[in-house]
C-alpha cells in the first residue's frame, strides 16, 4: 500500500459522487477475500464503473452527505489510498469511516459546500485541511481536524505512527538500561489527551 | 467543608469516564480509554493483524481480553476463504488465545452468549455491528483492522466523548411488531447518519419490556443509525440473561448503569403502541415505511439470517407465522441461525422443525448471504430479509432488490409470496 500522502501535487481533479456512498460500493463484499490491489479494481463498480480504471494519482473524491456509511471494513478507505486519491471532500462522513480513513493515511475533509465542486474541476488543498480552493478562486471552509489526526495522516496512518512510538520506546529503554540497572517503563501515548476540535 | 454536587451524567459518559479512569467526562473532549475486551473475526482479525504485528515486532497486550470468532468465511467455499480461515486458526494456536469460537455462529451473538460482555465494560469490535454489546450496558463500538492493531498493541483507544440522543419509547408493542420495526421506524426518520456518531440510548416502557435478544436487535442496528454506540441501561432482564451464560452474579450488574436525571441530552419520543410493522425498500435501511406501502410486492427469496435477524427469538417469531403451513409456491425460504446455541435451542423447542416443515432450507450459522461473503443471491431476485443492510450489491448482486423487515414480516411474506403485514396471518 502507498504510505505517502497523495496530496503533493498542486492541482487535484474532482470526481463528484453525490450522497450516501457506502462502504459496500467502495469495497464490494464479493472482493473482500482478496488483497487490496484486487479490491481496488472493484471500487465503486456499481455506481461509477469507470472510476477504478480512470482515476489518477492526486485526484480527489468529492461527495455529498454520509460518505462511508455501512461496514467497518477499512479496505473501503484503503482502496482510495491504493488508487492514489489525495483526499475525500464530503459534506459529512460516517464516524467509523472517518476513524478508519485517518488510520490508513487517507485525508478526509468535511466541507459543507462540497457539492458545489464540479466533476472534472481542478482544485487546490491547503495542506492543513482548513479549506479547499476551487478553479475560480472561491474558498470552501473545512471543519478543523485534531492535530494528532493530521499528524497521523501525514505519517501515513496508524501503523507507521505506532512503529515510530515503539522505536522511541525501545530507544529510551536501551538508554535507560545503559545508565541504570533498574528499569522503569516509559510510554508516550499515540493519542494524547489533548482537547481539540472534534472529528 | 463544602462538597460539589456532581454534574448529572449520561450512561455513555459514565461508561467512558470509568474506562478513562476519570470521575467524569464532558461531551466533546477527547480521552484515552482502557479496553476491557477486543473482539474480532476471521475477516477483520488475524489475516490483517498478524502481518502488522509481525512488522512492528509487537505482542498482544493482554490475551485474556481478546476474543476471536470465525464467522465470515466459514464454512470455507473456495481457496481464498480457506486461506483466510486457516490463517485465523493457525494464529489462534500459535498465540494460544484463550477465547476462540470457530464456526459457532456470528460474533455479535456468540460473544455475549459466552458471557464476555457485561454491564460497565468498555469494548471494541472489528465489525460495524459491534454496538450490539450496548444492549448489555457496555460501551461497545466497531473499529477497523488498523485501529484494532492499535488496541491489540496498547490496550487503549482514543475517543471523543459523545453527546447522547435518547430514544424514549413509551407504551407497548402490539403483537407481530418487534424491535426491528422500532429500528426501521427510526432509520426512516433519522437517516443512516442521523446518529452522527454520537451515543444513542434506548429507553422507556417498550424497551424495558423487550427480551434480551430483542434489545440486542435494537443496539445492533444503531450502526444503521450512524451512532457510535446504542446503549440500554442494564436491568433485571439483563442480569437474568447473563446468569444463563455463566456470568457470576456480581458481574451481572453495574450499579452506575443509568443516565442521571437532568443529564444533558437530546430526547426523542415515540409511542410503541401505535407502531406498525416496517419495511425498508432498496437500497437503504433509511428508505423505510409502514409495511402497507409495499404490501403485494412479489418476493422470490425470504431470508432469515444474520446477527440482526436470526437469533432464537427471531426464529420463534418466524415459526409463529409458519406453524402448520407451507411457503408459497416458487418462494425460497432460507434460514441461517445466528448461533449454534440458538439453533440447538430452536431444535429442542420444535421451532426449527416448524420452519423445515414450512419448506425452509437450513444454512450454516455464519454471516452467510447477509454481506455477500457466503452464499450470494442471484441477479434480478427480489428478497425480503431479516438482516440489517440492503445496500446495492450488498447480498452479492447489484440487480437484486432487497427489502428489510422483521422475522414476522419475512415469514408472512414467504407464506403469501408477496410482502405481507404479519398481523394479517398471525392467529
Amino acid at each position: 500500500m502507498n504510505t505517502e500522502m497523495n496530496t503533493d501535487l498542486t492541482l487535484h481533479r474532482v470526481w463528484q459522487l453525490g450522497a450516501d456512498i457506502d462502504t459496500d460500493v467502495l469495497a464490494p463484499g464479493h472482493a473482500m477475500k482478496y488483497g487490496i490491489a484486487t479490491i481496488a479494481r472493484h471500487c465503486l463498480e456499481s455506481v461509477r464503473p469507470e472510476f477504478a480504471a480512470q482515476v489518477q494519482r492526486g485526484d480527489v473524491v468529492v461527495a455529498g452527505p454520509n460518505f462511508g456509511i455501512g461496514s467497518s471494513r477499512e479496505q473501503a478507505a484503503s482502496v482510495l489510498v491504493e488508487l492514489g486519491v489525495a483526499a475525500v471532500i464530503a459534506a459529512s462522513f460516517s464516524g467509523l469511516y472517518f476513524r478508519n480513513a485517518f488510520n490508513v493515511g487517507l485525508l478526509l475533509l468535511t466541507c459543507a459546500q462540497a457539492e458545489t465542486l464540479q466533476e472534472g474541476e481542478h482544485i487546490v488543498l491547503d495542506g492543513e485541511g482548513r479549506f479547499v480552493q476551487g478553479q475560480d478562486g472561491r474558498r470552501l471552509a473545512c471543519e478543523p481536524i485534531p492535530d494528532f489526526l493530521m499528524q497521523m495522516v501525514r505519517n501515513g496512518g496508524l501503523l507507521p505512527t505506532l512503529r515510530q512510538r515503539l522505536e522511541r520506546e525501545r530507544e529510551l529503554a536501551r538508554e535507560h538500561a545503559a545508565t541504570t540497572s533498574t528499569s522503569t517503563s516509559t510510554s508516550t501515548p499515540i493519542q494524547s489527551s489533548t482537547r481539540s476540535p472534534a472529528p | 467543608m463544602k462538597t460539589l454536587t456532581p454534574m448529572p451524567q449520561t450512561l455513555a459518559q459514565k461508561l467512558i469516564a470509568r474506562a478513562a479512569g476519570r470521575a467524569s467526562v464532558m461531551p466533546g473532549e477527547i480521552v484515552n480509554c482502557k479496553v476491557d475486551l477486543a473482539m474480532f473475526h476471521d475477516s477483520s482479525g488475524p489475516r490483517r493483524l498478524k502481518p502488522m504485528l509481525e512488522e512492528l515486532g509487537a505482542q498482544i497486550w493482554d490475551k485474556s481480553k481478546v476474543v476471536l470468532v470465525m464467522d465470515h468465511y466459514v464454512p470455507e467455499r473456495d481457496d481464498e476463504s480457506r486461506k483466510i480461515v486457516r490463517i485465523a486458526r493457525e494464529w489462534a494456536q500459535e498465540q494460544a488465545l484463550p477465547h476462540v469460537y470457530d464456526s459457532q455462529g456470528i460474533c455479535h451473538v456468540v460473544v455475549p452468549q459466552h458471557g464476555h460482555i457485561r454491564p460497565g465494560m468498555f469494548c471494541v469490535g472489528g465489525d460495524s455491528h459491534s454496538p450490539t454489546g450496548g444492549a448489555f450496558g457496555a460501551y461497545m463500538f466497531g473499529i477497523g483492522s488498523t485501529e484494532m492493531l492499535g488496541v491489540v498493541v496498547t490496550g487503549e483507544i482514543w475517543l471523543r466523548v459523545p453527546h447522547t440522543q435518547q430514544m424514549h419509547w413509551r407504551g407497548h408493542l402490539a403483537k407481530g411488531v418487534t424491535a426491528k420495526d422500532m429500528m426501521l421506524h427510526m432509520t426512516g426518520r433519522f437517516g443512516m447518519n442521523g446518529g452522527q456518531y454520537q451515543a444513542v440510548e434506548f429507553c422507556g416502557s417498550a424497551v424495558r419490556a423487550l427480551s434480551m435478544q430483542e434489545r440486542m436487535t435494537l443496539s445492533n442496528m444503531s450502526a444503521e443509525l450512524g451512532a457510535q454506540v446504542g446503549l440500554i441501561a442494564p436491568d433485571e432482564v439483563t442480569a437474568a440473561w447473563l446468569k444463563t451464560t455463566g456470568v457470576p452474579e456480581a458481574a451481572t450488574e453495574w450499579p452506575d448503569g443509568f443516565t442521571d436525571a437532568g443529564a444533558d441530552l437530546t430526547r426523542h419520543d415515540f409511542d410503541a403502541s401505535t407502531l406498525t410493522p416496517y419495511v425498508a425498500a432498496p437500497h437503504s435501511p433509511a428508505n423505510a415505511h409502514e409495511v402497507a406501502r409495499y404490501s403485494g410486492t412479489r418476493v422470490d427469496v425470504a431470508y432469515i439470517g444474520a446477527c440482526t435477524g436470526a437469533k432464537l427469538d427471531d426464529l420463534r417469531a418466524a415459526a409463529e407465522v409458519l406453524r402448520g403451513q407451507r411457503v408459497a409456491s416458487g418462494v425460497r425460504l432460507m434460514v441461517a441461525p445466528a448461533s449454534l446455541k440458538d439453533q440447538r435451542a430452536a431444535e429442542k423447542e420444535g421451532v426449527l422443525q416448524v420452519l423445515m416443515d414450512a419448506g425452509a432450507e437450513l444454512f450454516p450459522t455464519a454471516c452467510g448471504a447477509c454481506a455477500g461473503y457466503g452464499e450470494t443471491l442471484g441477479d434480478n431476485t427480489t428478497v425480503i430479509s431479516s438482516t440489517a443492510r440492503n445496500f446495492k450489491g450488498r447480498m452479492g448482486s447489484a440487480t437484486a432488490q432487497v427489502y428489510l423487515a422483521s422475522p414476522y414480516t419475512v415469514a408472512a411474506s414467504a407464506l403469501r409470496g408477496v410482502i405481507t403485514d404479519p398481523r394479517e396471518v398471525l392467529q
